[in-house]
């Protein structure tokens, strides 16, 4: 067990770290999120110029060859900062796709392009009917010619409005909550039947609604084998968990940090509100909850490549229910201690709260992973 | 002791019934059930009706138009409302400022003002919170100076509701600043919104919505006559304000409403594979939540009939009681049915389709289901239950003095 950095990732971190702190103030941020996209092509440019955008990819892609912990701790800065770009939509999402899926032309095409910040993906996976489970999938696939022909719509899928490239999940066989039958296309953004309304979340992240009509493929938009890509879009899934994980210990962290300012500085009653021992306990607990969430995403991160399929299952769900747990308790809490101020959409706090509150609604939320766990107790 | 209902009480549970699904306006009840908040229209023209009938005021005396109502009514008649989705009467007139009138109000304010309170003519806000003045409600700084026969006000006042939508507002001001205590120097002053040199900015809430406001004065004059009670006597105004008869702060019925909706929302909700209350840890977690409502609904009937009972108009400390848990009841169920509804709730829906505090709702086609358009900005605002109105904390403190003496 070592939980020391390397010499690479201190120096990754700090220039992480440098960045946001002169180029993501909160005002700056508001700025971003008020633009016609809701995000800063500037930004995105400097986490290509940083390298963050090849960050998981090998070096033959022109990638960094990092890893899971590279990953957690750009998404912890990430989340400190309530960085609205599509990073965990391109990078994590539909990057792992290619990684996973991919053959060494699609590779060799489409990795570059993320590194050099050029290729926005998004993972259309999720679709209305079905809530969180993976395998409820109603878009269809079906053969036409050598090609295919899509048609369906999927639900929330992350920067979808901005994608340049969406990673669609069809029925290609099976009935609707069969793990069989599932394939994933390489679908351009501006394929004819393409239909897309984008929106801003809770959070001030985007997302969009995307429909499905007569969409015509060739072949090569094949990711991966037909009809059996659901152990790729489990992985996928799970590689944004351990990612979205690492960035809401990083909001719950700073919303601790900003909640300990406010204590020392409220005055109520001629002293400040953190000398009250009710305070400082709240405090505490917030305190110990950042600390096992941090512990959980570690556990989500190193879980990542497990090739073990039900170990990493079993231990991301674990991650998911206490990174869960822990974001509403700390950001709740923090809500609370702020008092009405923290009620606003001027103040950082508020966000971090929706932050979290996005991250326990994104792939099962406590309960959908406790309900997994517990079915295997016994 | 009997906690069934008797026959009178059921008749008058299916009268209060009948008359809401006969008068409430279908688009109000269309905005209200799918968890849009009210618009200002909606609560004038649903207090109007209700003031027709003479159940605005049920709370006041009878001589002030108030029902001569058992506990258990006026708890019937609230749970109805809530469970009917009709929105609330505005409480600042009904709860606040007309039952403060009616005990301090001079012959002539009451004539002025009562009737016009109750039908919502005059819609009231009320300006108690600054900046520096939160838990501490007693330190506040707005100042009014006398001048002749008008006070001079200075100061601003924060998370002032409904400020935007106001006629008037009542306001806590400090009139003697060399008071011994910080309560013994404060006025309680009637102000009309539109005297020159009151602004009001909005604040907008982590929902999207525009429901607290900064009220800034600055020299605004304000005739003598406008104050209610003593000069330097607001801080008793205030405590009686505070402490009158606050049963519906638990908003139990909306809490209740909830919990019958989940049943409604549950098949439209795959979780495993299968309707979310197929889930035992689902079935399980609306249970629990039930019988925390069941429980509230009996403290809550036993606190009325208490204060019903004594009429020296003191607060009853347990009034911190029910704000607390129906506090908590009202987040938690808020959070159930976000929950619920899961990743449809976290698209900002209706801000994207301008559909938020809109007269109509006629606008772009719906992008999600119809459930899930607001199913994120209860819970999001109910944030709030623990904070306004006197911190959950605050509220503990309260029981501390006044029960634990600890």
């Amino acid at each position: 067990m070592d939980f020391e950095l390397t010499e690479d990732q201190r120096l990754l971190n700090d220039s992480v770290s440098r960045l946001l702190a002169d180029r993501y103030a909160f005002d700056a941020r508001r700025g971003y999120i008020k633009s016609a996209q809701g995000w800063s092509q500037e930004m995105w440019e400097k986490y290509a110029e940083l390298g963050l955008l090849g960050l998981p990819f090998p070096e033959e892609y022109g990638g960094f060859g990092g890893g899971a912990v590279d990953i957690m701790m750009v998404m912890e800065a990430f989340g400190r900062s309530l960085v609205v770009e599509p990073f965990l939509a391109t990078v994590v999402l539909g990057g792992s796709a290619i990684k996973y899926a991919g053959n060494e032309a699609q590779k060799g095409e489409i990795l570059p392009q993320i590194v050099d910040g050029s290729l926005k993906l998004g993972w259309a996976h999720g679709e209305q009917q079905a809530r969180y489970d993976l395998t409820d999938v109603l878009t269809t696939a079906t053969k036409d010619g050598s090609g295919w022909v899509l048609e369906g719509a999927k639900s929330v899928v992350l920067h979808g409005d901005c994608a340049d490239m969406l990673v669609v999940s069809a029925r290609t066989g099976g009935d609707r909550m069969d793990k069989e039958g599932l394939t994933l296309f390489l679908v351009p953004a501006n394929t004819p039947g393409v239909a897309r309304r984008g929106y801003a979340m809770r959070d001030g992240t985007r997302a969009a609604e995307i429909s499905l009509s007569t969409v015509k493929l060739g072949p090569e938009a094949v990711l991966g084998t037909v009809g059996d890509a659901y152990g790729i879009i489990e992985r996928v899934t799970q590689a944004g968990i351990a990612a979205f994980a690492a960035e809401t210990v990083g909001a719950c962290e700073a919303a601790h940090t900003m909640t300990l300012d406010y204590l020392r500085t409220r005055v109520q009653f001629g002293r400040p509100i953190g000398t009250n021992q009710v305070l400082q306990h709240k405090a505490a607990d917030m305190l110990i909850e950042v600390e096992q969430a941090r512990s959980m995403a570690m556990l989500a991160a190193m879980m990542v490549d497990e090739e073990d399929a039900a170990e990493r299952t079993r231990n991301i769900s674990m991650a998911k229910v206490g990174v869960g747990q822990s974001g509403r308790f700390v950001t709740q809490n923090s809500v609370q201690l702020h008092g009405g101020i923290g009620m606003t959409e001027e103040y950082a706090v508020g966000h971090y709260f929706r932050r979290v509150m996005v991250f326990e609604h994104s792939w099962g939320d406590s309960a959908y992973h406790l309900g997994l766990l517990a079915d295997q107790v016994g | 002791m009997e906690l069934r209902f008797t026959e009178e009480e059921i008749a008058f549970r299916q009268e209060v019934r009948a008359f809401i699904r006969g008068n409430l306006p279908a688009k109000t009840l269309e905005r209200m059930r799918l968890g849009y908040p009210p618009t200002k229209s909606d609560v004038v023209t649903w207090q109007r009706i209700l003031n027709k009938k003479g159940w605005a005021t049920y709370k006041w005396p009878q001589e002030y138009g108030g029902q001569a109502w058992s506990p258990t009514m006026r708890m019937i008649f609230q749970d109805e409302n809530m469970l009917a989705h009709a929105p609330e009467v505005n409480s600042f007139n009904i709860t606040m400022i007309g039952p403060v009138l009616i005990q301090f109000g001079t012959p002539e304010q009451k004539e002025r003002f009562i009737a016009p309170t109750a039908n919502l003519d005059i819609w009231w806000c009320q300006g108690f919170s600054e900046p520096g003045s939160g838990s501490d409600l007693a330190s506040l700084k707005t100042s009014a100076v006398l001048d002749g026969d008008h006070y001079v006000v200075n100061g601003q006042k924060i998370w002032t509701s409904t400020a935007h939508h106001a006629d008037w507002i009542f306001a806590l001001v400090r009139t003697n600043p060399q008071a011994r205590k910080p309560q013994e120097g404060i006025s309680f002053l009637l102000i009309d919104m539109k005297t020159p040199g009151i602004t009001v900015r909005p604040i907008i809430s982590i929902d999207g919505s525009h429901h607290f406001n900064e009220v800034f004065f600055d020299d605004v004059r304000v005739p003598v006559t406008q104050r209610v009670y003593e000069e330097n006597k607001g801080w008793d105004v205030a405590k009686f304000l505070l402490g009158n008869e606050r049963t519906g702060i638990a908003r139990l019925g909306k809490s209740m409403a909830r919990l019958e909706d989940i049943r409604e929302l549950s098949p439209h909700l795959r979780n495993h594979g299968a309707p979310l209350l197929d889930d035992k840890l689902q079935r399980e977690r609306v249970a629990s939540l039930e019988i925390r409502a069941k429980a509230l609904e009996i403290t809550q009937l036993r606190v009325v009939a208490k204060m019903m009972q004594q009429s020296d108009g003191k607060p009853d400390p347990f009034s911190s009681l029910l704000k607390i848990k129906g506090g908590e009841l009202g987040q938690d169920t808020s959070e159930l049915i976000m929950d619920a509804v899961g990743p449809l709730a976290m698209p900002q829906w209706a801000k994207e389709l301008d559909l938020l505090n809109r007269e109509s709702g006629e606008n772009e086609p719906p992008i999600g289901p119809d459930y899930a358009g607001f199913a994120a900005g209860p819970y999001l605002m109910h944030r709030a239950s623990s904070i306004a109105g006197g911190t959950t904390e605050i509220q503990k403190n309260i029981l501390n003095k006044a029960v634990l003496r600890l």
